[in-house]
């Protein structure tokens, strides 16, 4: 493999590795197909699925009318029928139109029929804010769909964690939630060759230590681990070292890596773009203290999180309602109380 | 075997006698909406077919009482939505499709539950709560699957986008195949309906919409709840069909006529099968608060699926009251040992209660109400 198509690694945006891996899949199993408002003709609202439809037509590449609750119910129906579909939602906050389908007609049925129907489909879409669309545009879903039984739901942060993760979304047999950020479409990142091969997978339900630290545990997900690296950047030139972690998969959540981290650390600061209550942060801050980590905290665990607010339109607002990369240095620091 | 033919439609439910009393065998005129001919004109019966309408309407009748019955010994719990009185339509509708078409209905789903291929057994073990029922315990009511039938759906009208995307999954893969998706006339005002229909008629889905109209959406008459009662013309730009829902050979032939167009690869079709309920919507409401025991009573009298079956098959000379006899024991028989089945099958074990949450997934742990509670979960 070394001599054949050999691969260096390259620079990929996220938009082009979720392209890549819904090109793949779509080769691979002739099962796989994507519906959704936009995603055929138009190229995709965001351009994730651009060429798709041109490369597979019009059978594969399905462009629905604005009709969330239907064509997520005719995804759904589809999926337990035999079929495998991505269901794009233009974004997630347009899931909330379709969300009965998403819990009541996807996530329960396998519960429900004791195994007997399975559902294997992928409910994709840009998740939380963006930049200026205001507050009906901007709502994180992680929490909500992580609430529910019968869900995985992913949230990569970088091209590598976007492609490996849609594959194996995509390959699973279950109902997934793909949680994917616009300001992240454009964005370029490193891929091994490793992640450049049609068979890479990366595994649900498994963070990553993106920058070990001894000092204090960073976990995030989605854009907000990028801004937990440049914090830690920062705060390695006062000497504080910060272990980041990229949670990758909301649900299962992988808290034995985050509290192995924290059993080296005794620090943790966690970082979302989410609102405080009931959310991301908040579930790892019980699961933390039920668990074995909790005896080695010196401190609380702190969240820093999006402002408790409807998403504010003007420039001003709208940056100081999610976290800045100096709201987590703060934190960091508060934390060490130091 | 016996030709039966049209005769003028007539109304339903208005007092006037609809059928006609002498034994002529006729079935009434179905209404057509955007469509230039309906079902035949003349339809057959064999005696062979009849007895087995007889008997598969007869089942579901004994055992939807027999529910009755286990639920009011509070031995079925929770929600139990019986079926008595529209045995026509899912006898009707199996008689016309292949068991490699595909099914999918709302909540009163006891019937099509039925007649998609489940015992009686797995059904009232089911209902009972038990291992032995055919979703293990875990689903009840509502929610009871087989091959080809996608439940019972506890969701007003979610039932439908999810019979569209069936289809969708039919024509995708080429196999002739068609979904029958049901739902009644409650669900028929639920937006997503609206939505299920433009795209199943844009992509011409192999979809038979069928409306159940049982007069009544819960405790609400439809001249409450519909701008329109006309259900069969609210797929617009989709031919409409309305069907006597009480007479298993109009059900049959109507839903023959409409898998043949969508098989033909015509688009989407709806029917409306009119309907009713003895039973109130559930077995908490008593279905006399909204609705008269005259009106009841009348229906029982004079448009009883099974009776109207077996009075035509007397009358044409087709079976004995004695062979009708033998099947009701032989039927009774068969229901009796499926409740005594369901009665004194065990519960689910406690083992199997995080089962089952991910279909071919590795082993993961679940966590129960305490913290040092950690369950195990299998496919």
């Amino acid at each position: 493999n070394e001599q054949k198509g050999q691969k260096t690694p390259a620079t990929v945006t996220v938009r082009d590795a979720l392209n890549q891996a819904m090109d793949e899949e779509l080769e691979r199993d002739e099962r796989v197909f994507l519906l959704g408002e936009e995603v055929a003709q138009y190229d995709g609202a965001y351009k994730v699925s651009r060429g798709l439809w041109k490369k597979y037509g019009d059978k594969r590449i399905i462009d629905t009318p604005i009709s969330e609750m239907g064509f997520a119910g005719i995804a759904v129906g589809a999926a337990m029928a035999g079929l495998r579909p991505i269901c794009e939602f233009m974004t997630f906050n347009f899931s909330m139109q379709a969300i009965d389908q998403v819990i009541n007609s996807a996530a329960k049925t396998c519960y429900m029929s004791a195994g007997l129907q399975a559902v294997p489909i992928v409910f994709r879409g840009p998740n939380g804010a963006s930049a200026g669309v205001a507050a009906q545009h901007s709502q994180c879903f992680a929490a909500w769909y992580a609430h529910c039984p019968g869900l995985k739901v992913v949230s990569p942060w970088n091209s590598e964690d976007a492609k490996g993760l849609l594959k194996s979304s995509i390959r699973d047999d279950n109902p997934v939630v793909f949680l994917e950020n616009e300001l992240l479409y454009g964005v370029p990142f490193e891929m091994s060759e490793e992640a450049q091969s049609k068979d890479f997978t990366i595994p649900i339900g498994k963070a990553k230590v993106e920058r070990a630290g001894s000092h204090i545990t960073l976990v995030s997900h989605s854009r907000y681990v990028g801004h937990c690296l440049d914090a830690a950047a920062v705060l390695a030139k006062e000497g504080i070292e910060c272990e980041v972690i990229n949670l990758r998969t909301i649900r299962p959540m992988d808290v034995e890596s985050i509290e192995a981290s924290v059993m080296k650390t005794n620090h943790l600061v966690t970082v979302e773009g989410g609102w405080p209550q009931f959310g991301v942060g908040a579930e790892i801050c019980a699961r933390i203290m039920e668990g074995s980590a909790f005896n080695y905290l010196d401190s609380p665990v702190t969240r820093v999180t999006g402002v408790d607010i409807p998403m504010p339109y003007a420039k001003i607002l709208e940056d100081h309602s999610l976290p800045q990369i100096k709201d987590i240095i703060f934190s960091v620091k508060k934390t060490l109380n130091v | 075997s016996s030709v039966v033919s049209q005769s003028d439609s007539c109304c339903f439910f208005s007092g006037c006698s609809r059928r006609p009393t002498s034994p002529s065998n006729t079935i009434l005129k179905c209404d057509l909406h955007r469509l230039e001919e309906g079902p035949p004109l003349k339809a057959e019966l064999t005696r062979d077919q009849g007895l087995q309408y007889y008997r598969t309407m007869q089942t579901v009748r004994r055992m939807e009482l027999k529910a009755d019955q286990l639920y009011k010994q509070k031995i079925i719990r929770g929600f139990c939505h019986l079926y008595d009185g529209q045995e026509a339509c899912a006898a009707g509708i199996e008689a016309s499709i292949n068991p490699t078409d595909h099914l999918i209905t709302a909540y009163r789903a006891h019937g099509y539950t039925y007649t998609r291929g489940v015992s009686i057994k797995e059904i009232l073990a089911e209902l009972t709560g038990r291992k032995g029922g055919v979703a293990k315990g875990k689903g009840g009511s509502m929610h009871m699957y087989a091959p080809h039938f996608y439940g019972g759906n506890g969701i007003v009208g979610a039932q439908v986008p999810l019979g569209a995307g069936i289809a969708l999954a039919c024509q995708y893969q080429g196999n002739n195949q068609l979904c029958v998706t049901l739902y009644g006339d409650g669900a028929a005002n639920q937006g997503q309906l609206f939505e299920s229909f433009n795209m199943a008629a844009l992509w011409k889905l192999p979809c038979i919409f069928i409306c159940e109209n049982n007069k009544y959406g819960m405790g609400t008459s439809v001249e409450r709840a519909s701008a329109s009662i006309d259900y069969y013309k609210r797929g617009d730009f989709i031919p409409g069909i309305r069907v006597d829902g009480m007479d298993v050979l109009c059900v049959r032939e109507a839903t023959k006529f409409a898998a043949d167009h969508c098989r033909s690869g015509k688009g989407p079709i709806v029917m409306e099968l009119q309907t009713y309920r003895y039973h109130g919507h559930s077995m908490s409401d008593p279905g006399v608060s909204y609705r008269t025991r005259e009106e009841i009573q009348e229906v029982r009298t004079k448009s009883d699926p099974i009776s109207m079956l077996k009075e035509r098959m007397l009358s044409n000379n087709m079976a004995s009251v004695e062979e009708f006899k033998e099947i009701d024991v032989d039927i009774r028989k068969q229901v009796e040992e499926a409740a005594q089945f369901a009665t004194s099958d065990p519960e689910p074990p406690l083992e199997d209660l995080c089962n089952h949450i991910f279909y071919n997934n590795p082993p993961l742990e679940v966590r129960g109400t305490n913290p040092w509670s950690k369950l195990k979960s299998v496919s």
